[in-house]
C-alpha cells in the first residue's frame, strides 16, 4: 500500500474543500435550513403527525439525506473531474499507486466531507425542530455508508462526464427528483398502492427509510432491507470503479 | 553498460484507427542524456506517456531497470520522473503544496530539506507560497520540473522542457540537466530545438510518423551525415556555372556572386584542390571563402523530409 500517496490525495482534496468552504458547507446548510423553516416550522405546525412523529421532525432524516446525496455526488465528481480537465491527472496516472488507493483517497475525502456536512446539518436542524435519535450508532452507520456509496457514484460520474454541464446534470436531474420522490416529505404509505410499488424501484427510498428508522424506529421498509440495499448499491459502484481502472476507460487512451 | 530503459516492439493504435507508434524498439543506457527528435505528431509524447503509464500500449514490452512497467508497475514507476509537455497543474495550489503532493504520490515521506534545496536550485523558493496560477509560464515549467524531481527519480523524462522558456533560463536548465546526469540520473528529453539536442545529448534518436528512423551517438551522427560546404564570394558575378565544372556539386547563388560547393567532411579525397585549380583555369576569381559544417538541423530535415 502506498499510504503516502493516499494521504497526499486525501489532503489535497481536503485543502480544496477548505478553499471552497462557502460553497461546500455554508450553502447546503443554508438551503437545508430554509427547508426546515418553511416545511418544518411554518407548514409543519399545521400538518398532522405521521406515524406519531411531528412533521418537522419527520422530514429531518430525509432532508439530511438530500444534502448528503447531492453533496457526495457533486463533490466527488468534481474532485476527479478537475484534474482530468486541467491535465493534472497525469501525475496520478503515472504515480506508483493502485486503482484502489486512488479510489480510497478521493472517495475517502469526499465521504469525510459529506459526513461532516451531515452532522452540521443535523445540529442546525436542532435550532428549528425538536427530534430525537433512537439509535445514534446506526444513524452514523447509515450516514457513513450513504456518503461512501454516493461519493463512489460521484467518482464514476466525474470520470464519465465530458464537461461541466454533464457533471451538474446528474445531481440536478437524477438525485434531487429521486430524493423528493423518495419519501423525504411524506410516508410511502400515504401513496396509492400503484405508486407505492413504483416507489420501491427508487433506491433513495431505502436510504431515507432506513435513516429515519435510526431516528424514530418507524419506517416504511424494514431497516434490514434498507441496509442490504445500500450495501448492494455500494458494491455495484465499487465494481464499476474497478472496471474503469482496469480498462482505463476515459482515463487512459 | 547497464540498460536503464528497454522498449521492445512497442506499438500504439489510438481509437478509432490511428497508428501513432509502430514497432518501436529502443534501449537507453543508464546515466546518458538521450534526445528524441521528431516533427509535430511524430509520436514523442505518446512514447513517453506509455513508458510513464499514462497511455496504454497496444503491444510491446517495456522494462525500467528490468522491471516490467505493467506487471511490476510500482517498482518501475517509482524510478521515473516526468516533466510533461503541457503545463498541467492544479492552479489553486501553492508551489510548496504541489511539490509535497508529488513526493507523496511516489510513496516518499516528507523531506523539507530536500524540497527546499530543489526549489532553491530552480529559483522557486521565493515563490513557494504563491498559488500556481500567479506564476509566469517559465516558472510553471520549473514547477513541473520540481514536481518531477521531488521523489529523486533515477530516470527523468523531459517532454520539451525548454518550450516557452527564455534564453537565460534555458542555459540554467541545461546546466541543471547535466548536473543531474553527473549524479547518475538517466535523462530522456524531447525537443524541437536541434541546438538543444546538439548541446546536451550523448545520443540522439529521430522519430517520424511513429517509427524510429535512426539512433546514434551524437558525435557519430554528425560525422557520418555531416556534409560541409565551401562558399566562395566571387569577385565578379558569373551568369552560369561553366559546363567544365559540371561534375562538381556546385550551386550558384546571389545572382552569380556566390558559388557553393558541397562535400562530405568524412571524405578524405575531396576535390577542393582540383576545384580551385579548375576555377583558376576558367579565370573565375574569388575574394573570400569559408567552409561550414551542416548542423543536426540539416541532418534532421534531410532525414525526416526524405521519409515523407
Ligand atoms: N489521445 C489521443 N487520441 C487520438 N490520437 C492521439 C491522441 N494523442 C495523440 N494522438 C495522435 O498521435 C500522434 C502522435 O502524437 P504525439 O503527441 O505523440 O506527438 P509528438 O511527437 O509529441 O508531437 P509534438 O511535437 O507536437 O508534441 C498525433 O498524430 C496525434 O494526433
Ligand atoms: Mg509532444
Amino acid at each position: 500500500m502506498n499510504f503516502y500517496a493516499i494521504r497526499a490525495i486525501y489532503l489535497f482534496e481536503m485543502a480544496r474543500t477548505a478553499r471552497t468552504l462557502m460553497q461546500s458547507i455554508a450553502s447546503p446548510v443554508l438551503s437545508t435550513s430554509l427547508y426546515f423553516i418553511v416545511f418544518g416550522s411554518a407548514i409543519g405546525s399545521k400538518m398532522v403527525a405521521i406515524d406519531g412523529i411531528e412533521y418537522g421532525a419527520f422530514i429531518v432524516p430525509g432532508l439530511i439525506m438530500l444534502s448528503l446525496l447531492t453533496e457526495s455526488v457533486s463533490n466527488a465528481s468534481f474532485g476527479i473531474h478537475m484534474p482530468r480537465f486541467t491535465g493534472a491527472i497525469y501525475e496520478i496516472l503515472a504515480a506508483p499507486v493502485s486503482a484502489l488507493e486512488i479510489v480510497l483517497a478521493f472517495v475517502g475525502a469526499a465521504a469525510t466531507k459529506s459526513v461532516v456536512l451531515g452532522i452540521i446539518i443535523l445540529a442546525t436542524a436542532r435550532l428549528f425542530v425538536d427530534y430525537h435519535i433512537a439509535h445514534p450508532l446506526l444513524m452514523l452507520l447509515f450516514l457513513v455508508l450513504t456518503s461512501v456509496t454516493f461519493s463512489l457514484f460521484g467518482f464514476i460520474i466525474g470520470i464519465w462526464a465530458d464537461g461541466f454541464e454533464k457533471l451538474q446534470i446528474i445531481p440536478m436531474m437524477v438525485i434531487t427528483p429521486l430524493t423528493f420522490l423518495g419519501g423525504t416529505f411524506y410516508s410511502i404509505s400515504m401513496l396509492p398502492p400503484f405508486w407505492q410499488t413504483v416507489t420501491l424501484f427508487n433506491p433513495v427510498v431505502y436510504l431515507v427509510s432506513g435513516f429515519r428508522w435510526a431516528f424514530y424506529e418507524s419506517s416504511d421498509i424494514s431497516v434490514g432491507v434498507s441496509l442490504a440495499m445500500i450495501l448492494v448499491f455500494l458494491f455495484i459502484c465499487l465494481s464499476i470503479v474497478m472496471a474503469i481502472f482496469k480498462t482505463g476507460y476515459k482515463l487512459k487512451s | 553498460m547497464t540498460i536503464a530503459l528497454s522498449i521492445n516492439g512497442l506499438s500504439k493504435k489510438y481509437k478509432p484507427d490511428f497508428q501513432a507508434l509502430s514497432k518501436v524498439s529502443l534501449e537507453i543506457k543508464q546515466g546518458e542524456i538521450f534526445a528524441l527528435l521528431g516533427p509535430n505528431g511524430a509520436g514523442k509524447t505518446t512514447l513517453i506517456s506509455i513508458v510513464c503509464g499514462i497511455v496504454n500500449p497496444s503491444e510491446g514490452e517495456i522494462r525500467v531497470n528490468n522491471c516490467d512497467i505493467q506487471k511490476d508497475y510500482r517498482k518501475a514507476r517509482q524510478q521515473i520522473g516526468l516533466v510533461p509537455q503541457e503545463l498541467s497543474l492544479s492552479m489553486f495550489e501553492s508551489v510548496w503544496a504541489t511539490v509535497n503532493f508529488s513526493r507523496g504520490m511516489y510513496g516518499k515521506p516528507r523531506d523539507d530539506k530536500y524540497l527546499e534545496d530543489l526549489l532553491r536550485k530552480l529559483s522557486l523558493w521565493e515563490k513557494k507560497d504563491s498559488r500556481i496560477m500567479a506564476l509566469s509560464g517559465g516558472m510553471k515549467r520549473r514547477v513541473l520540473i520540481a514536481k518531477a524531481l521531488s521523489h529523486q527519480p533515477d530516470i527523468l523524462f523531459l517532454d520539451e522542457p525548454t518550450a516557452g522558456v527564455d534564453v537565460e533560463l534555458r542555459q540554467e536548465m541545461w546546466a541543471m540537466i547535466r548536473e543531474l546526469r553527473d549524479t547518475g540520473v538517466t535523462v530522456i528529453l524531447t525537443t524541437h530545438y536541434i541546438d538543444e539536442a546538439e548541446e546536451m545529448a550523448d545520443r540522439i534518436g529521430i522519430i517520424n510518423k511513429g517509427k524510429i528512423v535512426l539512433v546514434n551517438e551524437k558525435q557519430a551522427l554528425m560525422k557520418k551525415l555531416g556534409s560541409k560546404q565551401l562558399s566562395l564570394e566571387l569577385s565578379t558575378a558569373i551568369p552560369s556555372i561553366p559546363s567544365s565544372l559540371a561534375n562538381y556539386k556546385l550551386e550558384l547563388l546571389d545572382d552569380g556572386h556566390k558559388l557553393t560547393y558541397t562535400f562530405n567532411s568524412q571524405d578524405e579525397h575531396n576535390q577542393i584542390p582540383a576545384l580551385l585549380k579548375s576555377l583558376e583555369e576558367q579565370g573565375i576569381e574569388f575574394k573570400d571563402l569559408h567552409t561550414s559544417q551542416s548542423s543536426l538541423e540539416d541532418i534532421f530535415v534531410s532525414l525526416v523530409g526524405g521519409a515523407k
